[in-house]
């Protein structure tokens, strides 16, 4: 192996790796906030795949300016999911959430391929390359990382600097109290499933641009987020980001001395065994 | 033991036998390879709801061991022209092994977290098959035609494969109805309903759900060494099928949750509308949609599921519907 | 003797919720422990029982040492207990829940005698007519008899009592404390906690009493109300020493 090889990896690791810390932070959040594993988030990050694919090759909008577009569907989407599919639910135990957020991803899993059958895709985007030495990093993904970073800070300050943002925040961290103190908190949850679902779906239209996917690929990317959720701590976005970091390296970086199919033997080994020793992540506190 | 005495309980096996005898006293081919399906998902079912609706335990990738049982079953058949009654026999002991050497570790884990593992594992055990040469990698193993020639033909094999999936399943629901009733179901359900308060009054609840989870791998395993058997060709992508085992859990959800009929009539609902949606002009399209959807209303409305619903709705019921 | 806890503590982190605590119950005796709310009365419960093993110290089951042994251990060996706040098999029928106790307790008896014995108790608690509801749609008085009835089911040798009358209208109490009487009765050890004063001072042998995880005093009721430790303790809350010096019912 080569150094320069090395260092290819590593820059290529951390930048996915910020793209998939924001799309497991979707999945996280909601957890945080209403201990719902949403078994329907790869589908919202296929929509988030289809919906840049369609506007970008039917109404020929660069892919980049449809992010408004997809924030709004993103939210929208999660909103609507969570007052028909778990409003009525949501103080029942997990089986039931589980399964009522699975039912979301076939009918959306579904529809999708009636719509868009499974045959692979692409987007046809380049924005050129930076050349440093022997190691060369695409636009693309550069493009990808600027906006999963200033997506993560714009979400930070509405949850810490915002009314709006602060009552998520209380509601995850007591549901019952924030009602005494006259919050909404059934509004509160839908807009938290909301964001969840924007993330994701922002995460969708990222992974576009850099690979080709099929109406599938979101509900392998979710248990791609399953891994990187429980490696970070269930409910702690900070820690979905690193947790999509450490992910993001170790695709990369592994593909250098094993082969790639093994990727995820390794990545499965490390999310049991996370989960049986530090069960609220590597950054959580050790449970006792 | 008092369930062998229970007139429900004979009753319900000798249901399930006589329906499965229909197709071969007609003879019918297409009928038998439908009522084997059926079967298969109604040992799935059952089993999952051994841990899941009993113990309160949601197992999401049960699958594991359905692949796992069929994969060493297929290995013995392929490479030590093992009898496949021994093969299967030994992969559902194999599944039972893994199963407890997991148990250990996973059923400490509570709710999600629980739920969380059974998915890694399957994803962890699906991707180690896949890359796992002895076993064929991710092209998988496939049997010559003379195997089958042991049992006459792959045309006889077909017929006992469909014996043995009969047999197979109504030991599972005869397990499933024994363990319900008995005292080490009791045990289940309370630690299902609060596992504290259990232990409190005397359940070691450790050792209670490892024999479960145990008991609740060994039938789908078998099935999965029936199913390869017959099909002639085992692959990772159809052994460790995630979809499956959300399917069985919906089948549970469906027919009732925690209830012995339950799994069954689900099962054979689920299929049944599958079938008619998947060769419904109208529906064809959209029967992940209309199956979604249905899962969806269930969940919401009727969360015991039609046995549930009706247990709870008739105290009639109650007496004979277990 | 038949249960001591010898200098046990508890700390959760930076809480000591008891500290170097020591006491001794006798055979038959209805054993009183008192003290102001977070007094660490139910930790105490908890650390007896098992649920969590003490920081420190030793604890005694009819001679035996039980430190640190799970709570279905001690379960088996003749300990039963009730929780503050009850804890019912919500979707488990009323004679399910006193079979389940049966089942599992210190006679680990097979269903059918187990079923029997949770007939017998049902009776003993007057919850006959609801043995077929599920456990989840009784009110708060039968939900705290069923809680009883299942620790009873086990057969135990001592039963620890965690507010069984809380939540009860005065008839309600009187009832229950006819049980808690039935239950002595029948050879029982009772440790109960309580914070109606007249019921403890009227129903126990002896008292304890604990403030901040500590013990602060120990005697008949008599001694232990003329306690000056336990007048000051109480009078945190002047509404409650009030009551407590009067022992009238709240």
């Amino acid at each position: 192996m080569n150094i320069e090889a090395l260092i290819a990896s590593t820059f290529d690791g951390l930048m996915l790796g910020f793209v998939f810390g924001l799309m497991a932070m979707g999945l996280t959040l909601i957890f945080g906030v209403m201990k719902v594993i949403n078994l329907g988030h790869g589908p919202l990050i296929a929509i988030g795949m289809f919906a840049v694919l369609v506007m970008s090759q039917s109404l020929g909008i660069n892919p980049y300016l449809t992010l408004p577009v997809i924030i709004v569907i993103g939210l929208l989407t999660g909103i609507v999911m969570y007052f028909v599919a778990l409003h009525r639910v949501i103080n029942s135990p997990e089986l039931t959430t589980l399964l009522a957020t699975f039912s979301v991803n076939m009918m959306i899993t579904g529809l999708m391929t009636v719509i868009f059958s499974t045959s692979p895709r692409g987007l046809d985007v380049t924005l050129g390359s930076l050349q440093f030495g022997r190691v060369t990093i695409l636009g693309t993904r550069v493009a990808a990382v600027v906006i999963a970073v200033v997506v993560t800070i714009a979400l930070y300050f509405f949850l810490y600097r915002t009314r709006q943002g602060k009552s998520i925040r209380a509601v995850a961290n007591n549901r019952g109290a924030a009602e005494l103190m006259g919050i909404n908190s059934s509004w509160v949850l839908g807009l938290s499933f909301g964001i969840g679902a924007m993330l994701a779906m922002i995460s969708g239209m990222l992974l576009a641009t850099m690979f080709s996917f099929t109406v599938l690929t979101g509900n392998a990317l979710e248990t791609k987020s399953f891994v990187i959720v429980v490696l970070g701590g269930l409910g702690n976005p900070t820690g979905a980001l690193f947790g999509g970091i450490i992910i993001g390296l170790l695709e990369s970086i592994t593909t250098i001395f094993i082969p790639v199919s093994w990727v995820p033997v390794l990545e499965f080994v490390v999310f049991i065994m996370i989960l049986l020793v530090r069960p609220n992540g590597i950054f959580g506190a050790r449970s006792s | 033991m008092k369930t062998l005495k229970n007139i429900s309980f004979w009753l319900l096996l000798v249901v399930i036998a006589g329906v499965a005898v229909v197709p071969i006293v007609q003879g019918n081919v297409s009928m038998r390879e439908d009522a084997f399906f059926i079967l298969m998902l109604v040992i799935l079912a059952s089993s999952t709801n051994i841990i899941m609706g009993y113990t309160g335990y949601v197992s999401f990738g049960h699958i594991v061991y359905f692949g796992t049982g069929g994969y060493v079953a297929f290995y013995l058949m392929q490479t030590f022209q093992w009898h496949f009654v021994l093969a299967a026999l030994v992969g559902g002991v194999a599944a039972s092994l893994l199963a407890f050497l997991l148990g250990n570790a996973v059923l400490r884990l509570r709710g999600a977290y629980f739920a969380l593992s059974t998915i890694g594992i399957n994803e962890a055990v699906r991707a180690f098959v896949s890359n796992f040469e002895p076993l064929g990698g991710s092209i998988g193993m496939f049997f010559n035609f003379s195997m089958y020639d042991a049992y006459g033909g792959a045309k006889n094999a077909g017929q006992l494969a469909y014996y043995a999936m009969v047999v197979l399943a109504l030991m599972t629901i005869a397990a499933s109805f024994l363990i319900k009733k008995s005292k080490f179901g009791l045990g289940l359900m309370s630690i299902r309903e609060d596992q504290d308060a259990s232990m409190v009054l005397g359940i070691n609840p450790s050792r209670m759900k490892v024999i479960t989870y145990t008991i609740s791998a060994f039938f789908p395993a078998i099935a999965g060494a029936i199913f390869f058997f017959k099909n002639g060709l085992i692959e990772p992508g159809p052994a460790f099928e995630l979809h499956r085992s959300v399917e069985a859990l919906v089948m549970v959800m469906l027919g009732g949750f925690g209830t012995v009929t339950g799994p069954i009539v689900g099962a054979v609902v689920y299929e049944r509308l599958r079938g008619f949606l998947i060769t419904n002009e109208t529906f064809s399209n959209f029967h992940l949609v209309i199956a979604g959807a249905m899962l969806l209303l269930i969940v919401l409305f009727v969360p015991a599921g039609l046995v549930g619903w009706l247990r709870l709705r008739f105290a009639a019921v109650r007496r004979f519907l277990e | 003797m038949i249960l001591s806890v010898e200098n046990v503590s508890k700390r959760f982190g930076g809480l000591q919720a008891l500290d170097k605590v020591t006491l001794s119950v006798n055979e038959g005796e209805i054993f009183g422990i008192i003290g102001p709310n977070g007094a660490g009365k139910t930790t105490l419960f908890n650390t007896i029982n098992g649920v969590y093993p003490p920081t420190e110290g030793r604890i005694k089951f009819r001679g035996e040492d039980v430190t640190g042994l799970p709570p279905f251990d001690l379960s088996k060996r003749g300990l039963a207990r009730t929780y503050q706040v009850v804890r019912p098999l919500g979707e488990l029928t009323v004679r399910e829940n006193v079979t389940v106790g049966a089942c599992f307790g210190r006679e680990n008896l097979p269903l059918e005698k187990a079923e029997k014995v949770a007939d017998e108790i049902l009776e003993f608690v007057g919850l006959t007519a609801r043995n077929d509801m599920l456990a989840s749609k009784l009110n708060v008085a039968q939900k705290k008899r069923l809680e009883m009835a299942r620790a009873l089911a086990a057969r135990p040798i001592l039963i620890l009592l965690d507010e069984v009358l809380a939540g009860l209208n005065p008839q309600e109490v009187a009832d229950m404390l006819g049980v808690v009487r039935k239950i002595r009765e029948q050879g029982v050890t009772i440790i109960m906690i309580e914070h109606l004063m007249h019921a403890v001072m009227n129903l126990s042998d002896r008292v304890f009493v604990l403030d901040y995880g500590a013990q602060i005093a120990e005697g008949t009721p008599q001694e232990v109300s003329n306690h000056p430790k336990v007048i000051e303790a109480y009078l945190g809350d002047p509404e409650v020493a009030k009551r407590f010096l009067e022992g009238t019912p709240s």
